[in-house]
């Protein structure tokens, strides 16, 4: 898959664990540890799929969310939620989150979320060029 | 609960205090009321006493006054020769006697104390000389004389009267003995009741008429010793151990005090009355109090105890949901904590999983092991989870949420998730939403449940080919967002639609409801706040109202 993929997570060992995870499958990834350095990081290089936690200090999961929908339409946000509120998942998707996964997550479950994020997102790119 | 002393103590103070405060005005009422009316009886005993003894005194004096008169006008209307004459004195006698039976004698005695003329029944008497006696000495110098009640040599009870006269250069008395009797019969009268007394007694004490109960004529009876005073006066005298009531006065013409007594019974009895009316009138009242207060009492004690109990258990159920809140919170935030690391311990066993499926690793010979083991670890990782989960769902559904919800997002909400069902039915749900409908506190996730319940009710009502209809609108007096979804479906027969609520009630077949979306819907709206009611008519579709208020 050549996907590109940006973690954002305060959780380090959480993040790096996943980095690995995704690295072992040949799927390029790169990881934030907080909102700040993602959008650092997402004017860098282009993403197709964001996964972000939802309970970050600093700019919180909702607030880069918002952030990112609005700078860059075309990528794709799955959101992590450890607190398992219908709301926040339900507002996130309002905002135009793909879809919200719950902590301890299923990786597999992930990975077929990134895949079916990516597909859009490759679709929304072919749409807007004009095919 | 504070039952026992502390109540046994409050009850003593509370019954002791109102007796008290009860009684004690009524026994001094009580204690009034007896004195004034002893006080009142009492005067007017007196005073008929006063009465009594003044009348008599005066009938007493009036007769001795008329007889002294009566012999002085004999004396003075006639010389001593007159009376010398024999027969004369009789005839005088006999005129006396006519009008008064009382008179027993007439005698004349001259200067030397002899008798010189008699008529009367003790001639013995014509021999008697009185010149050593002490009244010849005063009568002559007083020119009158009555004298103290004796016996006498005519051995019978009497008393005499002398005026004596001074004619030229020779005195001489006439001198009458009257029959003490008479007396008697003065100063006894019915007036003085049944149990009443009346007599005289000279200046030693010495009863001068005959009593009806006690002492004989002639014998003592000691009142103790009193001076000469004017008027009457009233005494309580001890006579033989009892008190009686006496009414005393001097007469004028002679030394002699009148004593009444009164009749005791007269006196006491209507006191004794009364004193029993007021004893019977404070037992009955005290025990009216008594009885009264301890009913109160016990009353408002026990009002008391129920109020501390209710207080009590309200209190109890207060620490309960307090602490079942906060224990929510806590859970919440517990479940919380743990979802990361777990998360972690989840991505590190997947990762090791990863790195098992590299090719140098697999020919290790503990493979096997690696590979059940994290299948272990995930295992239990997902059993944990799935505690966690169901712990926060518990603290969600303990923790209502007052969030401002945007009802007409809400309900657009729900209307996607049925969009595709409501499309491949042929239904169409077409929507009037208010513009600019304000927010309201509520739980957005609760109403959405709702909203959802009966939409999709609506859907399995019509079945097919229909439509859906849901608006919203703000009221005010009372401020209230209505949210009505009126459905093209066939309708609720009047007799189902107050069973609609009901738990477990369905028309569905068997397994295709549960019957309990409704029952929720309706006790979620009322926590919330508001009302769910449903109109019907059998043939023209169901309308579902829901009424929220605004604050």
């Amino acid at each position: 898959m050549d996907t590109h993929i940006l973690l954002v997570d305060d959780e380090a060992d959480f993040v790096e664990t996943l980095t690995k995870r995704f690295r072992i499958r040949k799927i390029p990834v790169a990881a934030a540890g907080s909102g700040a350095e993602a959008l650092k990081l997402l004017e860098e290089q282009e993403f197709d799929v964001v996964i972000l936690d939802v309970r970050m200090p600093g700019m919180g999961g909702m607030e880069l969310l918002r952030l990112i929908r609005a700078k860059y339409p075309l990528t794709e946000v799955i959101m992590l939620t450890g607190h398992a509120s219908l709301e926040t998942g339900m507002q996130g998707m309002s905002m135009g989150a793909y879809d919200y996964v719950l902590k301890p997550a299923d990786f597999d479950e992930l990975l077929d979320k990134v895949r079916r994020a990516a597909e859009r997102k490759a679709l929304n790119v072919r749409a807007q060029s004009g095919n | 609960m504070i039952e026992g002393s502390g109540y046994t103590k409050l009850r003593i103070k509370m019954i002791l205090t109102t007796l008290g405060f009860s009684l004690i005005p009524l026994l001094i009422l009580g204690f009034t009321i007896y004195r004034q009316f002893e006080a009142a009886h009492t005067a007017k005993i007196v005073q008929h006493l006063n009465h009594i003894t003044e009348n008599k005194r005066r009938t007493i004096d009036l007769f001795l006054n008329e007889r002294l008169s009566q012999l002085m006008a004999i004396a003075y209307t006639h010389k001593l020769e007159y009376f010398l004459e024999s027969g004369t004195l009789e005839r005088v006698f006999t005129l006396m006697q006519a009008r008064s039976k009382y008179y027993i004698d007439l005698g004349i005695i001259d200067q030397d104390g002899n008798h010189v003329m008699y008529t009367g029944p003790y001639q013995a008497i014509r021999t008697a000389n009185y010149k050593d006696q002490e009244w010849f000495d005063q009568v002559q110098a007083k020119g009158f004389y009555i004298s103290d009640v004796f016996m006498g040599r005519r051995n019978y009870p009497h008393f005499i009267i002398a005026v004596s006269r001074r004619d030229g250069d020779r005195n001489w008395i006439l001198r009458a003995t009257i029959d003490s009797d008479i007396f008697d019969s003065l100063v006894q009268s019915d007036q003085l009741g049944a149990n009443g007394d009346a007599f005289l007694l000279n200046s030693e004490s010495i009863l001068q008429s005959k009593p009806r109960f006690g002492a004989k004529l002639l014998g003592k009876m000691d009142l103790g010793s009193y001076a000469r005073f004017p008027g009457v006066r009233t005494e309580s005298i001890t006579v033989d151990g009892k008190p009686y009531l006496f009414g005393l006065t001097w007469l004028e013409n002679k030394n002699w005090m009148l004593a009444i007594r009164d009749d005791p019974a007269e006196e006491l009895t209507p006191l004794a009355h009364t004193r029993s009316t007021v004893w019977i009138i404070l037992a009955g009242g005290f025990l009216l109090i008594a009885g009264g207060t301890i009913l109160t009492s016990n009353t408002i004690l026990s009002q008391l105890l129920e109020s501390e109990r209710e207080k009590a258990s309200l209190n109890a159920s207060l620490t309960q949901s307090s602490k079942m809140a906060s224990l929510g919170k806590m859970a919440a935030g517990v479940a919380h904590e743990i979802n990361n690391p777990l998360a972690i311990i989840k991505e590190q066993a997947g990762w090791m999983r990863d790195l098992l499926g590299e090719e140098d690793i697999k020919a290790s010979p503990n493979f096997k092991e690696f590979a059940d083991s994290i299948t272990k670890i995930e295992f239990h990782v997902t059993r944990a989870k799935d505690v966690t989960h169901r712990l926060l769902g518990f603290a969600r559904r303990m923790d209502p949420v007052h969030d401002d919800v945007n009802i007409n997002e809400v309900i657009l909400q729900t209307i996607t998730f049925l969009q595709n069902e409501a499309r491949y039915r042929a239904i169409e749900i077409d929507t009037n939403l208010q513009k600019d409908l304000p927010y309201v506190a509520s739980d957005p996730a609760q109403l959405q449940q709702v909203c959802l319940n009966i939409i999709d009710n609506a859907i399995d009502a019509i079945g097919k080919d229909g439509n859906i209809h849901v608006a919203t609108m703000a009221v005010h007096d009372p401020d209230e967002v209505i949210i009505t979804i009126k459905d093209s479906g066939p309708g609720i027969p009047k007799e189902k639609l107050d069973k609609i609520f009901d738990p477990f009630f369905t028309t569905k077949k068997v397994g295709e409801g549960t019957g309990l979306g409704l029952t929720i819907s309706f006790s979620i709206i009322q926590k919330l706040g508001g009302r769910l009611k449903v109109e019907s008519e059998e043939g023209h579709g169901a309308t579902f109202i829901i009424s929220l208020p605004m604050h």
